[in-house]
């Protein structure tokens, strides 16, 4: 068999759709972790931090040559992710021409199993606006105030998290992004691994509870970085 | 008269007599003949699938939307076959002998005796093609037993073994679709036979999806269309299944053999009122396992099980002590009838008997304590380890049974009541499949051949399939050999023109009707006549009131039979109509035949020919034949008999005692 | 079990073939015995309509014992109806309760186009099986039966996988009109048996080609497919489809 067909046909496209997918959920590892640093600020961890440590681990993945070469690839992934999503999701709505009077509904399936496009699209509209906000900032403008830890100078990301989220509705949109990405993973992931071709039971059981717990540990998370900003639980 | 063209020589050589001299057509040649097979069920679907490989050009049709509808694949129970696995003394020999004897010694000992001999071949071809059936834990194939017999000689895929031998089939037929050798026409209905120079040449047939007629040539044409049960309005049958195509050929010069054989099966779900539109089997494999009994007392109005043990009469175990609830299917349909008929029957209808795991679920039970090593395990227990095993052996037939019933199996003995499910009469045929009609072979249930006056359980797949992949491969040969000279017979030939024409005016005849009455009622009405005089029971006087009523009713259907939409489109009502319009000429038919053999035997029970028992009885002086009926003209039909000679298996009073 | 007689109403799609355009039609169905199946009771409203000089419904419909695959209706938003592990055809009225109206739609998928009223041409499962979903043994050529022994474990596997009556059930469940639970059901019978190991490249690949020719979308792993199997055809098969085609596609040479 060719490339070109493999990568053309429907399971080839799912195949891809779930690999990228996986490797999306493992960059969202990193990130929640680089990110959690923030916390580090807590009362009851180190009053005195002051973000310190989520900044030297955000100057850490920004100069960092290979990380920087596997930000490239990350880019590649979520593209292909969200280009062949949405070549699938054409082609499979317009594989029934004309729909049902009465839906299906939840007769069988979760309302968030089937609106995967949905929830993805709130989730790039949603990047875009966190892209404008921090990568754009940090990468190309440098509109971010400089901090120096150790005679080292590096952007103050921190405090530009306090920044952007002094506003309310910033605050709520990134809440939104957040459950639109919990349901989208809480599909996403079992589904990556079955259409990447895990059918024993055994460890299919497995995944799914994981998927699960990921699905709503990880944009927790996230979710809790706009509102401790906000309410002022880290400063 | 008619030849049976059964080879010489002793019975265990003649099919390999045959073979060995049997005419060939090379390779080329077979590219260049062309095969029409009508249906695509067991037969069909091996036959095209068979003569597909071998290279003919294969023209396949089938009135269903896929050839994988076949009605073969509601065939529970399994497949018999002499394979002697289980080392209980099973052999070709066995196989050819309980068939013979189940079949009440009207079947054809040749016939019967290749149909043994190639039944090892059949499972060996069907595991090969991936068929899934049930395994020991050793890896190697489960045998379970089945009526008639004292071995276990039955290979099953739980209770789908119709199934999944089609779909084998269905595959195998599909692959060759795939090379080119094999031509579908789903949705098309053959209409009638085409014959030229008294050879069969063709067919036409209708498009079910726009209503047109279409022409097709073949050197010779295969019905493999099965049985016609559905004359009687209410079978296990499918609702399309149907006579035409056999009747047609019937009409067209094909002699009809034993159609008064009719198997009715003792374990089906009861009537439950006049809507009922088809009647479900349950597999006889039900009867391994399950035991069958009514009330001691007549019109006991008690919930089963608030009948005490010694209040149920188990009268098949008391009838038939050595076979018991395993007597083959004729008997046992009897005897719930006489119980019925004598005031036992129970349920709401009066009309069933009860069918009951009770015992089944102890003993199974207790093996699985015994199995798995348990203690101090209490009667409960037991009964749900049980019930357990019996799921899994039998689970999707109590689903289906709950479905229906709204009752729960596992809870409430099931109902059951004999209900028509097949047909051992049908075309007559020769030893090599052929009809009377050179070139025009019958396959399967669609011919007479192997089943005698009563067909053993586990035995229709076993004919279906020996017929398509294993007999027709080599007997057409035989025919085909001589016909490698003629060539394709453009379809405008003026034989292909007047069929179409015929039946054009027929179609436009029955839709000028434009009576009052619906095809459904007037189906009805003549499956009641039949299931009322030519059932279970029979007699002379209400076979010959049958005849009666059932050509008055021919009359009013053709001046009162109401068909809506027209001849050009999608128009189930007029496929019906066509087809009981022939069940109509067929179900008189029956009757004649009935009538005519005033004898018991198998299936056919006539109630002036049995014993003081109540047991059929045979007349072998006087009715030792085949009955092959020709057709004369509408009413007339003239008699042909073929005489039966039992060199090996002589007749006897068949006992089940 | 007791049974009573109800009065429903039905609105029903009708089309006169596949060219023209369908529209729903409204029928009062009087009388009806819970005891019927629900295909009896159109055969009662169909034998009302005849006598009325109107045009029957037409449905597909065989066994009606639910093994033939050949019933197909989409009834209040669900195929085959409210019961699950059921056809059409085994569904009764015990289901509905007097007053009720029911909704019926042909299966919708553009691989499987209307015919006429309910009835569709579901041919498209006929040409994926045709595309590889057999073991290529001629008649004659086979080994003796017991000399392939199969796991039970594996053999039961494909029992289950081959129950599959091919109803269309699952492509008309499915959001994306996928038809992967019927492929992966074959790809699964036939590769979970020594038998079918040969083409087990070549099957999975071919008919994957075909179910994409036919227009039947992709799969999103919803498991609407599953929950609507008369067969209960688990959706694990699909996962093993996908592994059956991803070993296949990148392993395979050429």
């Amino acid at each position: 068999m060719q490339w070109s067909e493999f990568f053309t046909s429907s399971v080839g496209k799912k195949f891809v759709m779930g690999l990228t997918g996986l490797f999306l959920i493992a960059f969202l590892v990193v990130h929640v972790g680089i990110n959690a640093c923030i916390f580090a600020d807590l009362p009851i961890f180190n009053e005195n931090d002051n973000g310190a440590m989520f900044n030297k681990a955000a100057h850490f993945m920004g100069s960092t040559v290979l990380i920087r070469i596997m930000e490239i690839g990350l880019f590649i992934g979520f593209i292909i992710h969200i280009v062949q999503g949405y070549v699938l999701e054409v082609r499979n709505r317009a594989s029934r021409g004309i729909g049902y009077e009465v839906k299906m509904g939840n007769k069988g399936s979760k309302w968030y199993s089937r609106s995967m496009g949905l929830l993805g699209t709130i989730i790039l509209l949603f990047l875009v606006l966190h892209l404008g906000h921090f990568w754009v900032k940090a990468r190309f403008t440098h509109e971010i105030m400089p901090v120096t830890y150790n005679g080292v100078e590096m952007h103050d990301m921190f405090m530009e998290m306090q920044m952007v989220f002094m506003e309310p509705w910033v605050v709520v949109v990134y809440v939104l992004g957040c459950f639109s990405l919990a349901y989208h993973l809480a599909h996403g992931f079992q589904s990556a691994f079955k259409t990447i071709g895990v059918h024993n039971k055994k460890y299919s059981l497995m995944i799914t509870s994981l998927g699960y717990g990921f699905a709503i540990l990880v944009p927790l998370v996230f979710a809790l970085m706009p509102i401790a900003m906000y309410f002022q639980w880290v400063k | 008269m008619i030849n049976s063209k059964i080879p010489a020589g002793p019975l265990e050589n003649k099919w390999t007599d045959f073979k060995g001299h049997c005419k060939l057509v090379n390779p080329a040649n077979k590219r260049k003949l062309e095969v029409i097979i009508v249906g695509t069920g067991l037969a069909g679907a091996s036959a095209a699938a068979s003569l597909g490989e071998l290279g003919y050009k294969v023209k396949a049709f089938c009135f269903q939307d896929s050839p994988r509808r076949a009605h073969s694949i509601a065939a529970q129970g399994g497949i018999n076959a002499a394979k002697n696995y289980q080392n209980d003394g099973d052999s070709v020999f066995r196989l050819f002998y309980d068939t013979i004897k189940g079949g009440d010694y009207r079947a054809r000992e040749a016939n019967v005796h290749r149909l043994a001999e190639v039944s090892t071949n059949i499972i060996d071809q069907c595991v090969a093609q991936g068929v899934p059936f049930a395994r020991e834990y050793g890896g190697l194939l489960s045998n379970r037993s089945f009526g008639g017999t004292q071995v276990q000689r039955t290979f099953y895929a739980a209770g789908q073994t119709g199934q999944q031998l089609l779909i084998g089939a269905y595959q195998a037929l599909e692959r060759q679709v795939a090379l080119g050798n094999v031509t579908m026409y789903s949705r098309h209905e053959m209409q009638d036979v085409v014959l030229i120079d008294g050879k069969a040449r063709g067919i036409i047939a209708r498009n079910l999806v726009t209503g047109e007629l279409e022409r097709y040539f073949g050197h010779a044409v295969l019905l493999c269309s099965g049985g016609y049960g559905n004359v009687f309005y209410l079978s296990t049958m499918g609702m399309g299944s149907n006579v035409t195509a056999a009747w047609k050929a019937h009409k067209k010069g094909a002699f009809f053999g034993n159609p008064c054989f009719t198997q009715i099966h003792p374990t089906c779900i009861p009537v439950s009122g006049d809507h009922q539109s088809k009647l479900t089997l349950m597999s006889e494999s039900l009867r391994n396992d399950g035991r069958i009994w009514v009330p001691k007392k007549q019109g006991d109005d008690r919930k089963p099980n608030e009948i005490p043990e010694d209040e149920r009469d188990y009268y098949l175990e008391r009838r038939y002590p050595a076979f018991g609830n395993l007597v083959p299917r004729d008997v046992a349909s009897r005897a719930a009838k006489e119980r019925c008929d004598a005031g036992y029957g129970v349920g709401t209808s009066k009309q069933a008997v009860y069918l009951d795991y009770d015992d089944a679920f102890k003993r199974y039970g207790e093996i699985e304590v015994k199995k798995r090593n348990l203690d101090n395990i209490s009667a409960e227990e037991i009964i749900r380890l049980g019930k357990e095993v019996v799921k899994e052996k039998y689970g999707n037939l109590f689903n289906m049974y709950e479905k229906i019933t709204g009752e729960n199996p596992y809870e409430v003995p099931m109902r059951i009541y004999p209900a028509v499910h097949y047909t051992m009469g049908g075309l007559w045929v020769d030893y090599e499949l052929m009809t009377t009609v050179p070139g025009l072979y019958a396959l399967g249930e669609a011919n007479f051949s192997d089943h005698g006056a009563n067909r053993l359980g586990a035995s229709a797949l076993m004919q279906g399939l020996a017929d398509g992949y294993f007999v027709i491969p080599y007997t057409i040969g035989n025919y085909l050999a001589d016909e490698i000279r003629t060539h394709s017979i453009p379809t405008d030939h003026p034989a292909f023109v007047e069929a179409e024409k015929e039946v054009a005016n027929r179609i436009n005849q029955l839709m000028n009707i434009k009576g009052k009455q619906t095809v459904e009622s007037f189906h009805k009405r003549l499956g009641k006549i039949m299931w009322d005089k030519c059932g279970m029971a029979r007699n002379a006087q209400g076979l010959q009131e049958a005849i009666g009523s059932i050509q008055a009713l021919k009359k009013e259907f053709w001046s009162d039979v109401r068909i809506p939409g027209s001849v050009k489109e999608m128009n189930p009502e007029l496929d019906k109509a066509s087809r009981v319009a022939d069940f109509l000429e067929l179900g008189e038919l029956m009757c004649i035949d009935a009538l005519n053999r005033n004898e018991s035997c198998g299936g056919h029970f006539r109630e002036e020919s049995q014993t003081e028992e109540g047991e059929a009885k045979r007349d072998d002086a006087n009715f030792a034949y085949v009955s092959a009926w020709e057709y004369k003209g509408e009413h007339d039909w003239q008699l042909h008999k073929e005489v039966l000679d039992f060199e090996v298996a002589k007749p006897s009073q068949r006992s089940y005692k | 079990m007791e049974h009573g007689t109800i009065n429903l109403t039905l609105k029903v799609w009708k089309q006169q073939n596949s060219q023209e355009k369908g529209r729903f039609e409204t029928y009062p169905v009087k009388g009806i015995s819970q005891e019927m199946s629900f295909l009896e009771m159109f055969d009662v409203l169909n034998e009302q309509l005849i006598r009325d000089g109107k045009e029957p419904i037409a449905f597909d419909h065989d066994c009606r014992e639910g093994i033939c695959g050949m019933c197909s209706m989409y009834i209040d938003g669900k195929p085959h109806g409210p019961w699950n592990a059921n056809t059409v055809c085994q569904l009764h009225m015990r289901a509905y309760k007097d007053g009720d109206t029911i909704v019926v739609e042909p299966w919708r998928a553009n691989a499987f186009p209307v015919i006429k009223d309910l009835m569709v041409d579901r041919s498209a499962f006929d040409r994926i099986i045709q595309a590889g979903g057999y073991i290529s043994v001629n008649t004659g050529n086979a080994v003796d039966a017991n000399s392939l022994p199969v796991e039970k474990k594996n053999a039961d596997s494909a029992f289950a996988a081959a129950a599959c009556i091919g109803c269309g059930a699952c492509v008309a469940a499915c959001k994306n009109s996928s038809a992967m639970l019927f492929l992966s059901a074959k790809v699964s019978h036939l590769a979970l048996l020594p038998q079918g190991e040969p083409e087990r490249r070549t099957r999975v690949l071919n008919m994957v080609a075909q179910m994409d020719k036919e227009g039947f979308g992709a799969c999103t792993n919803t498991g609407a497919c599953e929950a609507v199997c008369p067969k209960e055809i688990s959706i694990s098969n699909i996962a093993r489809l996908n592994a059956e085609y991803i070993s296949a596609g990148l392993v395979s040479e050429g």
